[in-house]
């Protein structure tokens, strides 16, 4: 079997416990089983952590970059949702 | 008698705890630490949930559409919050239907202070300064807690609480600055959430049932009597810039203990409310039940088009 038959996986790695597991890249492989595996051999080398995620990327479902605007919308129009609209005496402005 | 592979199990989790390393969901763990995790973070989650519905009161009476817009944004904020730590309570191997189960027998329970009412706008105010402070000041100390998906749903939430007490602070500074008849509002509506504000911390340390183990497992990082006493340092001040009257009349700087002493918490208020006698505990249980009730279609809706799905790709397949 060649190698652009084999499913692709993406890898995530938590880099330390309490950390959430970051997306690293992806991998071509014959199982989820053997994807662990070689994401481990490929990915965390030299101790870059402590637990592995892989999922077939055709399981992702993700947004379109060029949706951007009407999908993820920055709300820009409420800045009251972020915590410097509210002007307080300066006193407990630490708050 | 343990056996020889749960000590183990048992020395390794003991062992992270020390360190100061997160339990992640796959790891092992006690029971009594799960049973543990899951009687707190349900609760912060359903405090979230009933806590939308004293502040909900007032979003159609909100004076102006700027403070509807605020308190909506707010509101909203909570409904996300609820789910976040359902989210990371599920990950401990329980489901969402039985944590909402929990709630609505009464079996599970939710922050004391969401059994009273919002009688004036000003309450909007005090809730979002006193309450909201009080849940950040305990929140912040949970952002270091033991278990990983705990901590990082504490993380996320008070970076996106920081609004909230600024929004409450806010009205209540316009208030207080206001006419006689409104700084009155703001007076009334922080002596009536002052007391139940500091009963959010709980018992005190020596009559607090679970936090010697919590603080053991380091799922709690802080004892109840150290976050209320920081919560009471750092709104004092707050109170004083207002211009308001102290609610407590004991209130008064400690020069050789460096914080403000002040009067005893009514305790057995606390206990009554926490069980059930509170002046709206039957109305936030009633309320959330119709809610959940009147959501049902919705959720047959969701479960017929996931039936539909499912057979069409079955069909293509086949």
């Amino acid at each position: 079997m060649s190698q652009e038959h084999l499913a692709v996986y993406e890898v995530f790695v938590r880099s330390a416990r309490g950390l959430d597991h970051k997306h690293v890249g992806s991998l071509h492989a014959e199982s989820p089983e053997h994807a662990l595996m070689y994401a481990r051999d490929c990915y965390i080398r030299r101790s870059e952590g402590v637990s592995i995620w892989v999922v077939e990327s055709k399981n992702i479902t993700a947004s379109q970059e060029e949706d951007t605007e009407n999908f993820v919308d920055p709300m820009d129009d409420k800045p009251y949702r972020h915590a410097t609209h509210y002007v307080l005496p300066d006193s407990v402005n630490n708050m | 008698m343990q056996s020889v592979d749960s000590a183990a199990e048992q020395a390794e989790f003991d062992r992270k705890i020390a360190e100061e390393q997160k339990i992640e969901p796959t790891d092992w763990m006690p029971d009594d630490y799960r049973k543990n995790l899951i009687r707190q973070m349900s609760q912060h989650a359903h405090s979230e949930v009933i806590g939308m519905q004293p502040e909900g009161n007032w979003i159609t009476r909100a004076p102006t559409l700027r403070r509807k817009a605020v308190l909506l944004a707010k509101v909203q904020d909570e409904a996300g919050h609820g789910l976040y730590l359902y989210s990371a309570t599920e990950t401990l191997g329980i489901s969402r239907s039985e944590l909402i189960d929990a709630l609505q027998t009464g079996k599970a329970k939710y922050a004391s202070i969401f059994n009273y009412p919002t009688l004036s706008w000003a309450d909007v105010g005090a809730i979002g300064w006193l309450v909201d402070g009080a849940a950040i000041v305990n929140q912040i100390s949970l952002q270091r807690t033991s278990y990983g998906p705990y901590s990082r749903a504490m993380i996320r939430i008070c970076k996106e609480e920081s609004f909230h007490q600024r929004q409450g602070y806010e009205i209540m500074y316009a208030l207080a600055k206001g006419t006689p008849e409104q700084k009155q509002m703001a007076q009334d509506a922080m002596n009536r959430f002052w007391w139940p504000s500091l009963m959010m911390f709980g018992p005190h340390d020596s009559e607090s049932a679970h936090s010697g183990r919590s603080m053991k497992w380091k799922i709690k990082r802080q004892s109840n009597d150290d976050l209320r006493q920081k919560f009471i340092d750092q709104t004092v001040p707050q109170i004083e810039v207002l211009g308001l009257e102290m609610p407590d009349p004991e209130i008064k700087w400690n020069e050789e203990r460096g914080h403000y002493d002040s009067g005893e918490i009514n305790w057995e208020e606390f206990y009554q409310v926490i069980n059930g006698s509170g002046p709206c505990n039957h109305q936030r249980i009633k309320h959330h039940k119709a809610a959940h009730d009147n959501g049902e279609w919705v959720r047959e809706a969701v479960r017929a088009y996931r039936a539909k799905q499912n057979q069409k790709a079955a069909e293509s397949a086949a």
